[in-house]
């Protein structure tokens, strides 16, 4: 797929790749054998019809190919852009064995950057008012998904959003060059053309609780999302210049800190940045500060380069744009100047052991190899806790010891019959495309409990 | 019983009063019923001023349900509140959400000091007045530069056993400044069950620092830098009795003994470069 050069982009927070354009998609879906017995969409966490969509694409009806898509999925253009489609479709596609994989996801993004283009927005066949009403929390990926499937199945759906924007990690978390946030709020607006209301600026849990709501609605789904950032709890992390990747993220995404002062949300350009963490999160902060001026960015990992978690298209995007790459190093202490601003970080040099709980190989510490690097920003991109607020205010909510709400995988269901969960609130942090997976399965349990209820 | 959703599905929220009380210091009461309806003493909202704005917490200093209006105290200080401070009743705000972090925790302790300075005036007031209703002696104690700093000493007379007044140059209550206080109270013979303090982070951390060798449990409202203020971007943090919480959800009230005050004044000023220092300059250069 065409991308902006990385000499270029490394100074715009411009979308990076650029979309593939009409010929090279019909190219590229007509290698699609459209298998009899298809195996890429039991790679798909909400179960598109992936060779029908493609199928469509090589008759050039690009239209019916977007609606084939919305059948299952309401958000297109934000997982043909974000989804691992590496480790779901396109791991499972025959073609994977002997040439290249069909590449689904950039096919998915084509159709619904085309109907975008268009302008002709395709609305699914809605079924009769059922007078149910739903509350949703969170305008996230499990919440829209949540309240595009029940609008169209009939019920009343209202999304309660504490930020003041919609669309969750997609808005403050992934940034504008890997997702254009035009892109999300079209989106967005799409489920509001549906009906689904929308009350910004309102945490469920402190503006009203899950019980107050319920007095109102016939089932609520949680999709409350991620919460409190995890540190490594060694000494220095709450100095000046060491951020959570939430924060940092936040500020630049959320807030457009990147355009301080036009924007009253500052963010600091500092030179020497490191970015600890290995996952698509702490690429996204890495290549953030890259754009934001620093000379030397540091991506600090404990494990080998093959133990990333980030897609590796992130990875490669992240070393064209010259993230210099720490492996087998793990920071010890952070270090501030008599002013309380972070000027080194301590690290230790591991080496890779047997295979732990997770099959990976674990890194063991090599004694005495610690050494100290000048940083001026480190940002700490290790994962979080689901958010509190609604685990905190909702009694009878089964709870797991890492925070979040314990759902029944099958359903989404909570411990309390008339609450559902889904996405980050359940799983930590997890996928945007997992989110929505959990949002379709508690649409359908939550839609099968409305009718059976009457 | 009203509809949340019609109730909620305004997008601006209207500005009912914005005015200064004392000089750089703002009463601002904003129409938001749901907060209203929910809001408890020690909690606070963030605001918005406006679509480029930044998200900053204010600390609740008065509400009424009836109304649906919620009433903040705010000193003008970096570049967000002097764009509140410019706000008219009738204009609108984009962002108005709360009731935010865990509610000062009322109960019967019997003696209980209820100190304020600038804008903890306004936002213990409340604070002081459940804490009469819930049966407790209290006793209010109010802190400023000067009288021309003060506000709303009629609204504590009504809630307090006693009113004490403080003054740096001595033109309201008693000369002097907060280290006295334990001196006040041995005269007028309280032994506090409880001390609670809502003010600038000096003020606090010198409160906490006075009542730690007497054993008087200290209470204070904190008031770092946020951003969503519901326990997402960690920005909040602060490390009390070596641990590190989370002032949104976690507090914003803390054992004022258990803080590092240090490491949280160095947090406190992290962005005056961008957002307070170019307000000192002169106006030409300051893009305020």
């Amino acid at each position: 797929m065409p991308k902006q050069t990385h000499w270029e982009r490394i100074k715009n927070f411009d979308e990076v790749a650029l979309g593939y354009p009409v010929a090279t998609a019909v190219e590229e879906a007509r290698r699609c054998l459209q298998c009899k017995k298809p195996l890429c969409n039991q790679g798909c966490p909400v179960g598109i019809d992936i060779p029908g969509f493609i199928k469509c694409i090589v008759e050039g009806n690009f239209g019916a190919g977007v609606k084939k898509i919305k059948e299952t999925n309401a958000l297109p253009a934000i997982c043909g852009r974000v989804c691992p489609q590496e480790e779901q479709c396109e791991k499972t596609c025959v073609l994977s064995n002997k040439k290249a994989q069909i590449a689904i996801g950039r096919l998915e993004r084509f159709l619904a950057d085309w109907e975008a283009a268009a302008g002709k927005i395709e609305v699914p066949d809605m079924a009769p008012k059922t007078g149910k009403k739903v509350a949703v929390v969170g305008a996230g990926p499990a919440g829209v998904t949540v309240a595009n499937d029940l609008i169209i199945l009939g019920h009343e759906v209202t999304i309660f959003e504490a930020l003041h924007e919609c669309g969750g990690v997609l808005i403050y978390g992934i940034p504008e060059f890997r997702l254009p946030k035009a892109i999300v709020n079209r989106e967005v607006e799409y489920v509001k053309s549906l009906g689904v209301k929308i009350c910004m600026d309102f945490v469920v849990g402190k503006t009203k609780t899950v019980d107050r709501l319920l007095q109102e609605f016939d089932a609520i789904f949680v999709g409350s999302g991620a919460g409190l950032p995890w540190f490594m709890e060694i000494p220095g992390e709450n100095i000046n210049g060491v951020y959570s990747a939430n924060e940092y993220l936040t500020r630049v995404n959320l807030m457009k800190g990147f355009r301080f002062p036009e924007y009253d949300t500052p963010v600091k350009r500092p030179s020497r940045v490191a970015v600890v963490g290995g996952g698509n999160v702490a690429m996204d902060s890495a290549r953030t500060a890259v754009r934001l001026g620093a000379d030397e960015v540091h991506l600090v990992y404990r494990r080998s380069k093959t133990e990333l978690p980030a897609r590796a298209e992130e990875v490669e995007n992240a070393e064209e744009e010259g993230v210099i790459f720490d492996l087998l190093t793990l920071p010890v202490r952070l270090i501030g100047d008599q002013h309380g601003w972070l000027k080194e970080m301590e690290c230790l040099r591991m080496e890779l052991g047997e295979p732990d709980a997770s099959g990976r190989r674990k890194p063991i510490p090599v004694e005495g190899s610690n050494f100290i690097v000048p940083f001026d920003a480190v940002i700490i991109a290790i994962g979080n806790s689901p958010n509190p607020l609604i685990p905190m205010s909702t009694p009878g909510l089964e709870i797991s010891k890492k925070g979040g709400i314990v759902t029944n995988a099958e359903t989404g269901q909570t411990s309390r019959p008339n609450i559902w969960a889904g996405g980050d609130i359940v799983r930590g942090a997890a996928t945007v495309i997992s989110a929505m997976g959990d949002g379709r399965i508690a649409a359908a349990s939550i839609h099968r409990y409305l009718m059976n209820k009457s | 019983m009203t509809d949340v959703a019609d109730e909620w599905r305004r997008i601006m929220y209207k500005i009912i009063e914005r005015r200064m009380i004392a000089p750089n210091l703002h009463e601002f009461t904003v129409e938001a019923p749901a907060v209203a309806e929910s809001v408890k003493p020690g909690n606070f909202v963030i605001v918005r001023p406006d679509a480029l704005g930044e998200r900053i917490p204010l600390s609740v200093a008065d509400w009424d349900r009836q109304a649906g209006t919620v009433t903040s105290i705010f000193m003008q200080v970096g570049g967000s509140t002097a764009k509140l401070a410019r706000l008219k009743p009738g204009d609108g705000i984009p962002t108005y959400v709360g009731p935010l972090g865990k509610e000062t925790v009322i109960d019967n302790f019997g003696s209980v000091l209820c100190l304020g300075g600038c804008y903890g005036i306004g936002s213990i007031y409340p604070i002081a007045r459940a804490l009469k209703e819930a049966g407790n002696k209290v006793y209010s104690i109010l802190e400023a530069r000067s009288s021309f700093l003060l506000y709303w000493e009629d609204r504590f007379a009504k809630v307090s056993d006693r009113v004490f007044v403080i003054t740096r140059d001595g033109t309201g209550g008693r000369k002097g400044h907060i280290g006295q206080i334990p001196e006040m109270m041995q005269q007028a013979g309280i032994i506090p069950s409880l001390t609670i303090v809502n003010g600038c982070t000096f003020q606090m951390m010198r409160m906490s620092m006075i009542t730690k060798p007497l054993g008087w449990k200290t209470i204070v409202n904190m008031n770092p830098i946020m951003i969503d203020g519901t326990g997402m971007c960690g920005v909040c943090r602060l490390s009390v009795g070596g641990k590190t919480k989370f002032a949104c959800v976690d507090g914003p009230d803390f054992d004022g003994h258990e803080i590092d005050w240090e490491e949280f004044l160095a947090r406190r000023k992290s962005y005056n470069p961008e957002e307070i220092d170019p307000l000192r300059r002169s106006s030409c250069q300051s893009r305020f």
